[in-house]
């Protein structure tokens, strides 16, 4: 560790910081369908697209028609993306000339993208074609991260609504998600990329000759764009195999630093949307006060750890290179490992895998707890309510009244579900985990031995189940067997949590507001900050322990006393 | 006041019983009710049935070993069974010593209320709308209301009050309660309810865990415990197969003695004994409840409404104050005063001696000593007095004085001095009533009555004010009166001139704002609002009416008792919270003590998380258990005691508790365990 790095973190959460209110009022204003201001491009096109959709405008939908519209346009999404993987070979816009994809590779893509995961088991350059890549991937890394911030908003009108039956309109939230947070951002983000070097084109790839001789391959495309949107919706799907850690996608510390910032940018404020929404702006300071604690937590450990250097090799190199970028560094590198894995993006731009295993093990800890440090784009938020009102229940039982969060009682139903929606991540985690290690198909994907190859299977499955999509690398995942349960545990740890959410949300913008008093438990100030990390850390993690000591910690261990893998 | 009929938490009779009783909840059918409960012991069996097979040598194990632990999980099924069973015990012994009477008691059967012969039958053959005669010195056999007759009623059985209650039918006063006696006199009695259904039997079922209802909120906290329960079941389960893939096994024994220390037992374990405990507080407390839920919702009570006469005031008005008019001395008006009253029976009259008393040190005369003829208080003169051989004291109204004054002094044009105007003026304004006194023809100065508030009211009202629980003064007086009353005993909010309608609107109208409402009555008008509010408190002397509509019932029938009620309400779910914190803050220091052990063989490296240094990997496991099945004993006190409650705002409870219970959750598990362990070697158990 050394000042600078420190200085760069401190640099980067402030500017994260300071945009979190102007971007927080901004999407409370869209949501609220207040004016702003891109209303006279934007507003027309809304429209049209009622108009071609015959969505009804005005129409408020209950929790149960929102979760329907929801799942029935990510299925449709499914479908569609998995036919377009299939037949990609007789689509147009093909000029790398790629093959139609295999059944479970498809599902597997179609899970990913659609789950905004974008989990990805093959290498992309010479795979997908630049048709699939637009309209497929891209369209569902702009819908994916929709669908999440529509969930989000609905959420949190359940908390500010009283007394009501409706959650808002999922197809009028996503429309508005889409044209007036997504594209938007993203397009100046694209601006900034291009103007830094990263390609934007449809040509075909570039062979070129080297120095030596040879020819290499230099693959081409749009890739400014689907940078900016990658990291925005915290989708983490890369246009090319070494993600962020390529030049064309990460050529500067620049470019570093801004995709850092879009990933944080729309879950931290969303925090603040949350705030404004209920009318209570400290209620979404809290939860980013808690988010804040762990992530700076995370980067603070998994620096110090990293820049111990590998034990065994202190007589031949200080620092641990390996699987980094030089232009990055130690720190450019731990910290974007931390923040796509706290807020579920995904894109690297080191391998996790080449991390020591303590420093490794912390963007798997920040997956496991179900990234809510930020976390995904709206998703994230709602995870966090999720643990919110556990923590409100245990709580408001240790100051003797029926647990109440925002004026809203917390009652079997309400626990019910978000045990339901907390539990999920966990049991997915192990299960597949476990199958994976006891057959043969399972225990053939790790390249490596002992405790690093079951860190490897159990990144795996924690990155599918938790939607974040990176990987620990060093896993062949490309096979039947990991393309279909990686694919099985992306599309249940999306939709089998957003369910009970939206249930949650169903039941409680039916309860009546109770007013606070000085026996209400206050939901603001630093005890409950402290309070939420403890039930955090307990209820979502201590059960991940076992699992942890078999691998990265013990690994650690091993490493002290000599051993590698 | 009544005697509490407390307990200590070790009476051996209870004990015994208990121990009893935990054994034979081991059966499945019953202790599923209790999920954890019920996994643990579904383990208890599976690492018998390998002790077993170890036994006969069919696997090989650490034969002391696995005996060791299976008797440990047993013990601490046996345990959490114990828990449940002692509160019950406890509750059983308090409600027991309520029914006694009844279950001895024989029943004077009539056919009709004008039957004139009687059939004897039990007690408890009584059936809802029998007419049963009890005559002077028999019990009464069962709750229900007089139809016809007066008698005088000895309820000290059941509310430890030793006065005598007179109860007469077509009044205010009713109902008649089970194991009350008559003193003299008859009466007959409509049985109100069917056996089995008695508030006492009700208050039987609730302390009975078997019977129990879940209140909603346990509910939620079960499932929160068996969802905590599912997770750490499928964490413990992969181990073995995370353990294939690094070539190596870990026994089953280990895995489940993981899982129990995990799973929250100890919690698990209390559950139902805080449940049952806090009912039984509240029968400490003479206070019957309907349901458990009554009960919890008392300690989510926003707002009580007060009865302003017998619980905020006396009820009478009594002498505050003397003000003395220019020229007067203060003692000479004392002393006018006191002579006025001495042989004045009126509450009024007796304060006036005791406040001259206690302030003026004036001692009690005797008025046939000094020759003295008393005046009582006619409706005619509105006044009463002395006369003494030479000279005469008069005390009243304004009004009725001033026209002494004036035919004393035979002189129709006096008026009331601008002084006395001012005095009497400030007097009405701040709620009190004045009592101006004359001797002779001169005008001495003016008595202060007033609604004296009872003493520590407003220091409890302040301590609810602290809990967020607003007090509203519920008053037949005019708002003057009333505003006055209620901003000396520091009450947040008051309806004057209070009609019964009025308070069923007032509790409508709160509850519209989303608060839960608490509040005491007796009489049958007061039974609309008692079923309207969230905890009704019906008074044991109020009308059956009342009575049907509340859910609960104060035995002592003392208005003041809403607030520790409030208080009981909230101890038990505190207690309830504070013990999942701890048992879930538990298990970080059984991880360090068990993951170690439990790799000791394929990864000694872990043994680097050994913190507490435990001895062999062995003792660290059993110690592990031990410590999770000694804890629910040690808690166990707590638990039926409940977690100490002060009045504080939610803020300042939750950082007391969260270091109590949070952070010694997490510490003393690394102490106890250590301990145990020491004690495991020494004894050389492993």
């Amino acid at each position: 560790m050394n000042l600078n790095g420190i200085l760069q973190i401190i640099l980067y959460f402030f500017v994260i910081l300071l945009l979190i209110k102007p971007i927080g009022l901004y999407m409370t204003r869209v949501f609220n369908k207040e004016k702003t201001f891109f209303d006279p491009i934007l507003c027309p096109i809304e429209k049209l697209v009622y108009k071609l959709s015959g969505v009804n405008s005005k129409e408020e939908q209950n929790w149960l028609e929102y979760a329907k519209s929801l799942i029935l346009f990510n299925l449709i999404g499914v479908v569609v993306l998995y036919s377009i993987l299939r037949f990609q070979n007789i689509l147009p816009f093909n000029p790398t000339k790629s093959d139609s994809i295999s059944p479970d590779l498809a599902f597997n893509i179609a899970a990913s993208f659609t789950s905004n995961t974008n989990w990805q088991s093959y290498v992309p350059e010479g795979t997908i074609s630049y048709f699939t890549e637009m309209l497929g991937l891209t369209v569902q890394n702009f819908l994916s991260a929709a669908t999440g911030i529509a969930m989000a908003i609905a959420f949190i009108r359940a908390l500010a609504r009283e007394q009501s039956n409706t959650i808002g309109n999922f197809w009028i939230d996503l429309v508005r998600s889409t044209l007036w947070v997504l594209l938007p951002l993203s397009f100046i983000f694209s601006m900034i990329f291009v103007f830094e070097g990263i390609p934007q084109n449809l040509k075909p790839y570039v062979h070129a000759r080297t120095i030596e001789g040879k020819i290499q391959i230099l693959p081409q495309g749009p890739i400014a764009s689907r940078e900016s949107i990658k990291a925005i919706g915290t989708n983490g799907g890369g246009i090319l195999n070494a993600n962020s850690a390529h030049p064309y996608e990460n050529p500067s510390p620049l470019t570093n630093f801004l995709q850092l910032i879009a990933i944080f940018l729309i879950g931290a404020a969303l925090t603040n949307t949350f705030g404004r929404m209920v009318k209570d702006e400290r209620q979404g300071w809290v939860l980013f006060t808690a988010m804040g604690i762990l992530f700076l937590f995370g980067v603070f450990a998994s620096y110090y750890f990293e820049s111990l250097g590998n034990p065994l090799l202190k007589d031949f190199a200080k620092i641990n290179m390996e699987g980094k970028e030089v232009r990055f560094g130690i720190l450019g590198s731990v910290l974007y490992a931390i923040v796509t894995t706290a807020a579920s993006c995904g894109a690297v731009n080191s391998m996790h895998s080449s991390f020591l295993p303590i420093s490794g093990m912390m963007p798997l800890i920040n997956i496991m707890l179900g990234e809510i440090i930020i976390g995904g784009v709206g998703v994230g938020l709602s995870g966090m309510f999720l643990f919110a009102i556990i923590a409100v229940f245990i709580a408001g039982l240790m100051v003797g009244r029926t647990p109440e969060y925002l004026g809203k009682k917390i009652e079997t139903k309400e626990i019910k579900m978000s045990v339901l929606a907390v539990l999920i991540l966990p049991l997915c985690v192990h299960c597949f985990s476990a199958f994976a290690c006891t057959t043969p198909w399972g225990v053939r994907g790790p390249l490596n031995m002992g405790p690093h190859g079951f860190s490897e299977i159990i990144y795996a499955f924690s990155s599918a189940s938790g939607n974040n999509g990176s990987a620990f690398a060093g896993l062949n995942a490309n096979s039947f067997f990991y393309n279909l349960t990686t694919g099985l545990a992306m599309l249940i740890g999306r939709f089998l949590i957003i369910v009970p959410t939206l249930a949650i949300a169903g039941s409680l913008v039916r309860k009546k507001l109770v007013p606070p008093s000085s026996g209400t438990l206050p939901t603001t100030g630093l005890t409950f900050v402290f309070y939420l990390i403890l039930v955090i850390i307990t209820v979502g993690g201590l059960v991940y322990f076992p699992a942890l000591s078999l691998g990265p910690i013990v690994e650690h261990f091993l490493m002290i006393s000599g051993k590698v893998f | 006041m009544a005697t509490k009929k407390r307990q200590s938490i070790l009476s051996l009779e209870i004990i015994k019983q208990a121990t009893i009783d935990s054994l034979i909840k081991l059966n499945p059918v019953t202790l599923f009710r209790n999920p954890v409960m019920f996994v643990v012991e579904v383990v208890a069996i599976l690492t018998t049935i390998f002790f077993i097979l170890n036994l006969c040598g069919i696997t090989k194990e650490n034969l002391f070993f696995v005996f060791q632990i299976a008797a440990w999980l047993w013990v601490t099924v046996i345990f959490g069974n114990f828990s449940e069973a002692m509160a019950e015990g406890r509750g059983k012994a308090q409600a027991n010593s309520l029914r006694q009477t009844k279950l001895e008691t024989k029943a004077k059967l009539l056919k009709d209320i004008n039957d004139k012969e009687y059939k004897l039958i039990p007690g408890t053959e009584l059936k809802k709308g029998d007419i049963v005669l009890a005559e002077t010195g028999s019990v009464i056999p069962g709750d229900g209301e007089i139809v016809e007759g007066v008698a005088l009623i000895d309820e000290s059985a059941i509310t430890g009050e030793s006065a005598a209650v007179l109860k007469q039918s077509g009044s205010d006063k009713s109902s008649v309660i089970a194991g009350t006696k008559v003193i003299s006199d008859w009466i007959k009695i409509k049985i109100t309810s069917n056996p089995g259904e008695s508030f006492l039997d009700q208050m039987i079922a609730l302390v009975e865990g078997a019977k129990r209802q879940k209140t909603p909120n346990e509910i939620a906290l079960c499932i929160l415990l068996v969802g905590m329960t599912i997770v750490f079941l499928i964490a413990t389960a992969t181990i073995e197969m995370f353990a294939l893939y690094a070539g190596t096994h870990i026994p089953v024994t280990i895995l489940i003695a993981l899982l129990v220390t995990l799973i929250p037992t100890t919690i698990g374990g209390l559950l139902s004994a805080i449940g049952i405990a806090g009912i039984d507080r509240l029968v400490q407390h003479n206070v019957l409840a309907m349901s458990g839920s009554a009960v919890e919702a008392a300690g989510d009570v926003d707002t009580l409404l007060l009865d302003k006469t017998g619980t905020i005031t006396f009820g009478n008005r009594m002498a505050d104050e003397f003000i003395p008019l220019s020229g007067v001395n203060e003692l000479e008006l004392a002393d006018a005063a006191q002579l006025s009253s001495l042989s004045d029976e009126t509450p009024e009259g007796r304060s006036i001696v005791k406040f001259a008393k206690d302030k003026y040190q004036l001692r009690e005369r005797n008025l046939s000593q000094l020759n003295a003829e008393f005046i009582p208080f006619t409706a005619q003169t509105r006044m009463s007095g002395v006369n003494f051989e030479n000279s005469e004291i008069r005390k009243g109204s304004t009004d009725a004085i001033l026209d002494y004054i004036k035919r004393k002094n035979n002189d129709k044009s006096i008026q009331v001095p601008q002084e006395l105007t001012q005095v009497i003026e400030r007097i009405s304004t701040s709620g009190g009533t004045p009592l101006v006194v004359a001797r002779n023809d001169k005008l001495l100065g003016v008595i202060h009555l007033k609604d004296i508030v009872k003493g520590g009211m407003r220091e409890r009202f302040e301590e609810l004010r602290k809990m967020g629980i607003r007090t509203i003064m519920i008053t037949g007086d005019n708002p003057l009166t009333a505003r006055a009353i209620s901003k000396e005993a520091g009450l947040d909010d008051f309806l004057a001139e209070a009609k019964p309608q009025d308070k069923l609107e007032l509790i409508r109208k709160e509850q519209t704002k989303g608060k839960l409402l608490a509040m005491t009555g007796d009489g049958t008008n007061d039974a609309p609002a008692l079923a309207q509010a969230d905890v009704g408190v019906a008074m044991s002397s109020g009308t059956q009416a009342a009575k049907e509509a509340a859910n609960m019932i104060d035995l002592d029938s003392n208005p003041t008792k809403l607030i520790e009620i409030v208080g009981i309400g909230k101890q038990l779910l505190i207690t309830r919270g504070a013990l999942t914190t701890f048992s879930i803050a538990n298990d970080v220091a059984k991880y360090f003590a068990i993951i170690p052990a439990m790799f000791y063989i394929t990864y000694p490296e872990l043994g680097a998380l050994n913190v507490m240094k435990l001895a062999t990997p062995h003792s660290a496991i059993l110690s592990a258990v031990i410590f999770n099945a000694l804890i629910i004993l040690l808690l166990l006190p707590l638990a039926l005691k409940g977690v100490v409650f002060k009045p504080l705002g939610a803020a300042a409870i939750l950082r007391k508790n969260l270091l109590i219970y949070g952070l010694g959750g997490i510490v003393v598990p690394f102490i106890g365990i250590k301990v145990i362990d020491i004690l495991v070697n020494f004894l050389h158990l492993v």
